[in-house]
């Protein structure tokens, strides 16, 4: 197996797939001879040349756009968004357009389209270069949407989401592009959408998270360990669908359950997955669940001190499961 | 009917039609307006809750279909586009069916009326998201020109309002920079609900704007089904060859109001839309056909006659269908099973 960051993983799963389906294409503001402002596609134009590396005018609403009617012609565009904050123009596409496609045409049409974005902070990206926009999409049946954290989740939901007949936006966490490394399996590599893995296993709590919260969580539990308190760490992977039953599994065995996530608290994803083990599995809850998430504000500043009251830390997120166990 | 080309023909020029086709046109103007109608009685009459007029429209779309090469270009209309959806496949039955939102409707009873699709006919699936719809006939054509498909052509259509639209702009732009084989048709029928086009751009040709993409822009009379087949069909060929996208603007009139739950009377004078009808293509072309020894008056009654009866017995049929069930609400969100209360 061989070692990569997280954007060589995203990297080597688009060439894969570029590589095997002629039906793929890369679309987006400066995919080209730019190779993707984070050197994602570095190098991709010169091998499958300009109609199948599409630098796209700037304008995102047309970036989705053009990509759903390719989709629905039978072609397999994976679309870019440079940056997450720059999805807003796409929306309608998104969520009046490609969610709908299969579902108002009884079957007739499909859209196999996805949507790949840089998301997150910590990177001092301020109003417009950091924010996470998972729980705006999540409202919207059609539409499934995944955020692996790891170079080999990344690999297999990359390939699993260009392959996929739906929809399917696709998030990746800035700060881990380089700061995770790991193992990649060589050759095809398919991990299912809608699957979330117990990256830790443990007895006394649950902590939910994904991105790179599920980093800092994990690194949180495993200090927690020398403490002697044994926590079960879940990285979602697939936002939606939920895996319900790997989430309720777990609460059921620890009896609590934190959600930690970089996204602001009210309307988050926290929300839905803390309503859904109320009704679920309230008889089998020792403590009330509790979210850590970003605060309520339009978004985290430039300023360092702003940035760093944003986002959570590791000593934070330890603090927090520390007081869930003691409940 | 006659099946020759008519030697007596001068008032009219033909641009190539034969007699045959002429008399396409006709009919399918005929079938068009019948079906409008039968809409707005419907829905007066309480059996449908909706119902959305192309009336004015009918030569333009008549001419426009007539240009489309069926089993190969693709259609990208928008929702006042009835007959020119007749003319390239979805038939009076898939239009009834959509009407009384019947299971064999081609959305299985889930769209508005005049949100058409029908894959197999070429027949793109709309929203109601004014120029949401043209990214995706771009992104079509690209898919023919990546799959260096030549011969192949999208036709997409949207009334003037549109053009207000970023979607549309960015469409024109995406389709000029890469040349693709893909014709915009304007219906400018002059008004959006009931907006004017004054206040929606500060031109009185829509077709000003192509320049500005790099992109030919012509004009055509909207009311005249030869002049508009003779201009999308030289658009579409162009296309079809390499030539690049073309912005078509055919001017008509809309005689309805927006749907039949607008008032138009509380936005124009009827006295003007009254006026109008002078220029009614239906009449106007029959007349043009009569004048010119196409048809005659039996074979006008005839093609009358032809086209209420397929509107009956696609009435009688849709309305005997039962209603798309409520099971059907929860298929098709994804591809496989899927539960909707989890």
């Amino acid at each position: 197996m061989a070692v990569m960051n997280n954007v060589d993983a995203v990297r080597t799963t688009l060439h894969d797939a570029l590589t095997n389906d002629p039906r793929t294409l890369i679309m987006g503001e400066d995919v080209g001879a730019r190779g993707n402002v984070f050197l994602i596609t570095k190098g991709f134009l010169e091998e499958f040349g300009p109609e199948r590396i599409i630098d796209t005018p700037l304008a995102e609403a047309s970036i989705v756009g053009v990509a759903i009617g390719m989709a629905m012609e039978g072609l397999r565009p994976i679309a870019e968004i440079q940056f997450a904050d720059f999805i807003y123009p796409a929306f309608n596409q998104i969520v009046g357009e490609a969610a709908k496609t299969r579902y108002r045409s009884n079957g007739d049409y499909t859209c196999p389209l996805v949507i790949r974005t840089p998301y997150g902070g910590g990177v001092r990206g301020a109003l417009s270069h950091s924010v996470s926009i998972e729980a705006l999409f999540y409202h919207v049946p059609g539409l499934k949407i995944v955020a692996p954290s790891t170079p080999a989740d990344i690999k297999g939901l990359l390939t699993a989401a260009i392959e996929d007949p739906d929809p399917v936006l696709f998030l990746e966490h800035k700060k881990t592009y380089r700061l995770v490394k790991g193992e990649v399996p060589e050759g095809r590599y398919v991990i299912p959408i809608g699957k979330a893995d117990v990256k830790k296993s443990g007895t006394q709590a649950t902590v939910v998270s994904y991105g790179l919260y599920a980093h800092q969580a994990l690194e949180a539990a495993q200090r927690l360990e020398t403490e002697g308190i044994s926590i079960e760490v879940i990285d979602l992977r697939s936002i939606r669908p939920m895996d319900k039953t790997t989430i309720l599994a777990s609460v059921r065995k620890t009896r609590k359950l934190l959600i930690i996530h970089e996204d602001n608290k009210f309307g988050g994803i926290g929300a839905e997955i803390s309503a859904m083990v109320t009704e679920e599995a309230f008889f089998d809850l020792d403590a009330p669940v509790k979210r850590l998430c970003g605060p309520d504000v339009p978004a985290m500043g430039y300023a360092l001190p702003l940035e760093e009251e944003f986002m959570i830390s590791t000593d934070r997120m330890a603090q927090a499961i520390r007081e869930m166990a003691a409940f | 009917m006659a099946k020759t080309a008519s030697k007596s023909l001068t008032a009219i020029d033909r641009q190539g039609l034969s007699d045959d086709q002429l008399i396409w046109l006709l009919r399918n103007m005929l079938l068009q307006r019948q079906i409008d109608n039968r809409g707005f009685q419907l829905n007066r009459q309480g059996k449908i809750p909706f119902a959305l007029g192309s009336e004015g429209h009918e030569a333009l779309q008549a001419g426009a279909a007539l240009a489309f090469a069926r089993g190969q270009d693709v259609l990208v209309p928008y929702y006042r586009d009835l007959g020119l959806v007749l003319g390239v496949g979805f038939t009076p039955l898939d239009m009834l069916n959509s009407m009384f939102a019947r299971a064999e409707d081609q959305s299985g009873g889930r769209q508005f009326p005049n949100h058409y699709t029908k894959k197999e006919a070429g027949l793109l699936s709309i929203s109601s998201i004014i120029a949401a719809h043209l990214p995706h006939a771009v992104g079509v054509a690209y898919a023919f020109k990546l799959r260096k498909e030549t011969g192949r052509a999208v036709l997409a259509t949207f009334g003037e309002g549109s053009t207000s639209q970023g979607e549309w702009h960015e469409s024109m732009n995406f389709a000029a920079v890469h040349h693709l084989p893909i014709v915009f048709m304007c219906e400018n029928n002059g008004v959006a609900i009931s907006t004017p086009q004054s206040m929606q751009m500060n031109i009185i040709d829509v077709i000003d704007k192509a320049p500005g993409y790099g992109m030919p822009g012509v004009i055509c009379d909207g009311r005249d089904p030869i002049a508009t087949y003779a201009t999308v069909k030289a658009a579409l060929d162009n296309a079809r060859t390499g030539g690049g996208p073309t912005l078509v603007e055919a001017k008509c009139f809309r005689f309805l109001a927006h749907s039949t739950d607008d008032d138009d009377r509380t936005y124009r004078s009827h006295d003007d839309v009254r006026a109008e009808r002078a220029n009614d293509p239906v009449p106007v072309f029959t007349q043009l056909l009569l004048d010119a020894g196409i048809v005659d008056d039996d074979a006008v009654a005839a093609l009358k006659k032809s086209v209420l009866d397929e509107t009956n017995h696609a009435t009688d049929t849709a309305e005997a269908n039962a209603f798309a069930p409520a099971s059907s609400l929860y298929t098709h969100v994804f591809e496989g099973a899927y539960e909707p209360w989890l």
